[in-house]
């Protein structure tokens, strides 16, 4: 058979790439084989138009022990014990379903850790919707959280914490990323290797069906009005079949009876076949007529392209089979032999015994396809970094601008997402959701760890560059917060189409960002995940690269959280304000803008604060520490007091330079100025905090009390906000339950 | 003493039981799968939260049909303490160890969270440590907890002072703001009328440490090791004596 131009293009392959792989395998493929190839070669495989540029991001340090190119990266966390985790997105397919799109998000990146030999011990997930008066989009965001609690809550593994944030970029292309981390003993790390000719490749899990045929290629182009017709391409997902693989697996990787063993997750079994042929140098020989399957006269391509869930591939020591089918068997399932390894390096694949497809490992991996995309710097760039206050008119009153920022969904309480995930099973969560960056303890251990994830993506829109540090450092500081050193981070890249030389521009300077703030704050970046094609309709979303940033805390009882302790506490700003309302919260809410410059950043500032923080922790001089992000100073104060029955009265300087006349206290309230904290400490220490933070050039300032039921904020003595706290709670608790209300009112 | 904590494929809170009665309290425990036929001389029997074959058809319908299940029985029929904790609940009211049936949160949502619980009856193994009317802060953490009675059933189960728990505020009054499922009466836990096998919706095994948040969920496991050192309630040996 003879394969034509129109087959080719429905493949998602260029006719450069079919003639690359003509090339490679020196004649026509067949149609398994192209099947294969453009899964592999497809943008979320191969990564081809965003590898030359994560290969300049720094990966490696003293305690990283698996950097990228495993299914997690992993980092000595002291005690022989590593800490495994990475972020992945699941964009696409929770769009166009978002209950199982989101589910089986949480069920890949469970996988892609316990392959690595760690239990998972806590999840976080980053997500991204347009605004919250679109049915639709209620629809989208209430399936999206159901779908991941519905997964995550099954297995028993707790989701400690994350972030949400709503834009109307993100309207018809939502983000779902998710977050694990898992722990192993850095002796037991097992790798996706196939290594050892006539060793034994097994397959485990879940039968394979239809579902997720083309998964990869869907992830890899732009949405448009057919996209609900790619329905079929999205898997559904049984985390009781996860949770009992979960278990099985590790009581396997316990016994030394296995060689390498990959998860099938993106292009299934020729993913995990290919790949783990390739890291091992080896080749391996499957015969797809063995592999269970849930549905009858499946085709060898259906097999190989299928993204059925919940399903791993096994390369088992010759002569150990017995005691790995013993265990599987335990656990109910039925681990099945398909196929052994070999030595000429070749992917080879049979029906009944007649080889379907013959692939040299590497054409499919390594030797993929590399593209050094055009890019060209967005015409909107310099028209949006302007910003003329002035030209805004009067602003409104600071009472109002504060009830209102305080009432957006992105700064809101989110108790109606969190509330629907498991928080606290496995009994390691020691502070719960919405109180700070998750931290959950290591039994048999002093320590915990703590884990943030963070992106602002109006800041990477106005300065991809800086947007980019900035989202490092958010993620760092809220870890450093709890009192932990950052000492690893992994990012999920969501942008655009990357044909799009603006779009390519944008990825570009991001990860030039990231790379930078990362070396400079010492935080290598071990794995992670791009998605890119976040388009619909042509429109791309806020370039939003996620960065999931972990933390040691050395001493469990020592952990820091936001809220205020004590009334009479001190409370004491680290860093300072300037007039910096470039991409705020407040311009968004307030005058429906994105506009100006993000914050400036100085990392070595930002690094000094770390250690202030770390040693405030560690000596019990800080007893609660808010980051200032979205919102600025008067979000954070508020921050501090909620849940907690303290108010507190603080006077704060104008911010400097002073901004324009009408808007100084505005931008001293709301400026998202970077690398602040608001720290509360007993009176009677103030003076070792201010030698504290002289000590490390970091500026401090006492700037008010903990106190009362109300929050009182003046600005070098003239009040500007004065507001009950039991107002206050009711607007932050309320404003996301307040459109599902609504909602169903109208119904 | 020993705790033998059940696991059924699913179960996930296992671990959480297990810590709880050996590290926190320094008793014994061990898990017992749920294929195996014995409960291997334990004094006390748990059966954990999670989801246990998942949970796909009803919660707990399948588990009470596990080859251990039969023990645990034979156990609570000569009297052994046996504490059902969320899913555990739920098996042990498919299993007609307890009676009623659970439905979905009213809310139709999985929920989390900190919730008050009054201990109405401090007669059995698992809350003779407790004050009675005392007020215990307690996790729950669930989809399906809205406890559901026939009116005669829930009238015997008054009667007999079957209910253990029971949502409430700080106060100890069961409000219906306190109420977080819908359960009927504010029930979050019960007991059989011989008083030996209790279940309860939500974890104590979760509340067990101040780091946590709350100790209160100790008061339960405390309850069963004084319940068994004063011999108020039979253990394994009476139920081989049985035999």
């Amino acid at each position: 058979m003879t394969i034509g131009d129109e087959v080719v293009d429905r493949h998602g392959l260029t006719r450069e790439e079919y003639q690359r792989i003509v090339d490679a395998l020196k004649r026509e493929p067949t149609l398994t084989e192209l099947g294969i190839f453009s899964v592999m070669w497809s943008e979320h495989c191969s990564y081809k138009s965003s590898r030359v540029h994560l290969k300049t991001l720094p990966t490696t340090g003293p305690r990283v022990l698996q950097g990228p190119g495993e299914n997690a990266g992993a980092v000595d966390i002291g005690d022989g014990l590593a800490a495994v985790f990475k972020i992945e997105s699941h964009n696409h397919p929770s769009f166009i379903e978002p209950y199982q799109g989101a589910a089986t998000g949480v069920g890949g990146i469970i996988r892609d850790i316990f392959t690595m030999g760690a239990r998972p011990i806590a999840l976080l997930n980053s997500l991204r919707f347009g605004p919250l008066d679109d049915p639709l989009v209620r629809r989208t965001f209430a399936g999206v959280v159901a779908g991941i609690a519905g997964y995550g809550n099954s297995i028993g593994i707790p989701t400690v914490g994350g972030e949400v944030a709503f834009d109307e970029s993100y309207t018809g292309n939502p983000l779902v990323n998710v977050f694990c981390l898992g722990i192993a003993k850095h002796d037991e790390i097992i790798k996706g290797v196939a290594s050892g000719a006539g060793n034994p490749v097994y397959y485990v899990g879940a039968k394979t069906g239809r579902d997720g045929i083309h998964g990869a290629t869907m992830a890899s182009a732009e949405f448009d009005e057919k996209s609900a017709e790619k329905r079929p391409a999205v898997q559904v997902g049984d985390p009781f079949m996860e949770k009992l693989l979960l278990e099985a697996c590790l009581e396997v990787m316990k016994s030394d009876a296995l060689v390498g063993i990959q998860d099938m997750g993106a292009a299934g079994l020729t993913c995990s076949t290919c790949e783990m042929g390739s890291r091992g140098g080896a080749g391996v020989d499957i015969d797809v007529s063995l592999v269970p399957q849930r549905e009858t006269g499946m085709t060898p391509y259906e097999i190989m392209l299928s993204e059925s869930q919940e399903r791993m591939l096994m390369v088992v020591k010759r002569g150990r089979e017995a005691e790995v089918e013993r265990i599987f068997e335990k656990w109910d399932l039925h681990a099945v032999r398909v196929g052994e390894v070999t030595t000429d390096g070749k992917l080879r694949v049979r029906n009944r015994g007649e080889v379907v497809a013959e692939i040299p490992n590497p054409a499919l991996t390594d030797d993929a396809p590399l593209y050094r995309r055009p890019m060209s710097e967005p015409t909107y760039i310099k028209d949006a970094q302007q910003l003329s206050l002035a030209s805004l008119g009067k602003p409104p009153g600071a009472l109002e601008a504060f009830r209102r920022v305080l009432g957006s969904p992105t700064v809101a309480s989110k108790r109606w997402v969190y509330r629907q995930y498991d928080h606290m099973v496995r009994t390691n969560t020691l502070v719960l959701p919405g109180m700070g960056a998750g931290v959950v303890r290591l039994k048999g251990t002093r320590r915990a760890l703590a884990m943030s994830v963070d992106c602002n993506g109006r800041f990477v829109y106005l300065d991809p560059y800086r947007g980019a540090q900035l989202a490092v450092a958010e993620a760092a500081r809220n870890v450093a917060c709890a009192g932990a050193l950052p000492i690893g981070a992994t990012n999920c890249l969501n942008f655009g189409n990357p044909e799009k030389p603006e779009i390519m521009w944008q990825f570009a300077r991001a990860v030039e960002g990231m790379g930078a703030a990362c070396r400079a704050l010492d935080i290598p970046i071990t794995g992670g995940n791009v998605s890119l094609y976040n388009e619909t309709d042509g429109r791309a979303v806020l370039p939003t690269p996620v960065v999931g940033v972990v933390g040691v805390i050395e001493d469990a009882s020592a952990v820091v959280q936001r809220a205020f302790r004590s009334q009479g506490d001190a409370v004491m700003l680290l860093g300072e304000t300037r007039d910096e309302l470039g991409g705020s919260e407040y311009l968004t809410v307030v005058h429906g803008l994105v506009r100006g410059r993000p914050p400036a950043l100085d990392l070595t500032r930002e690094a000094a604060l770390y250690r202030v923080l770390a040693e405030g922790a560690s000596s019990g001089l800080i007893r609660s520490a808010q980051d200032c992000s979205e919102g600025g100073l008067a979000i954070t104060l508020a921050e501090c007091c909620i849940g907690t029955g303290c108010g507190a009265r603080v006077d704060i300087p104008v911010a400097t330079p002073v901004a324009a006349g009408a808007f100084a206290d505005i931008s001293t309230l709301f400026s998202e100025s970077s690398s602040r904290v608001i720290v509360s400490v007993n009176p009677d220490s103030e003076a070792e905090v201010r030698e504290l933070a002289a000590r490390h050039n970091v500026p401090v300032r006492r700037i008010g009390v903990v106190g009362g039921a109300r929050i009182q904020v003046s600005i070098d003595g003239r009040s500007v906000i004065d507001e009950s706290l039991g107002e206050i709670e009711r607007i932050w608790n309320t404003a996301i339950e307040h459109y599902f209300e609504v909602a169903r009112a109208i119904a | 003493m020993k705790f033998a904590v059940v696991v059924f494929p699913g179960s996930n809170c296992d671990h959480d039981a297990h810590y709880a009665a050996q590290h926190v309290l320094g008793q014994q425990a061990e898990y017992i799968w749920h294929k195996e036929t014995s409960l291997k001389g334990a004094d006390v029997v748990i059966l954990p939260g999670g989801f246990a074959h998942g949970d796909y058809l009803r919660t707990g319908a399948i588990a009470r049909f596990s080859p251990i299940m039969a023990e645990v029985q034979k156990f609570a029929a000569v009297g052994g303490p046996v504490l059902g904790i969320c899913n555990g609940f739920q098996v042990l009211l498919e299993a007609g160890l307890l009676p009623g049936a659970m439905l979905r949160n009213r809310s139709v949502k999985f929920q989390c969270e900190h919730v008050l619980i009054k201990v109405e009856q401090t007669d059995t193994p698992f809350t003779i440590a407790c004050r009675p009317g005392q007020v215990l802060r307690i996790p729950i953490a669930h989809g399906e907890g809205n406890f559901y009675a026939e009116p005669h059933v829930l009238a015997q189960l008054e009667r007999n002072r079957q209910v253990v728990f029971r949502y409430t505020n700080a106060e100890g009054v069961a409000t219906d703001d306190s109420n977080p499922n819908g359960s009927v009466g504010n029930i979050a836990g019960l007991c059989n009328e011989q008083r030996n096998v209790v279940g309860l919706m939500p974890h104590p095994e979760r509340a067990c440490e101040m780091a946590l948040g709350s100790a209160d969920g100790l008061l339960l496991f405390e309850s069963a090791v004084k319940a068994v050192s004063e011999g108020a309630f039979s253990t394994a040996k009476a139920v081989a004596a049985a035999r």
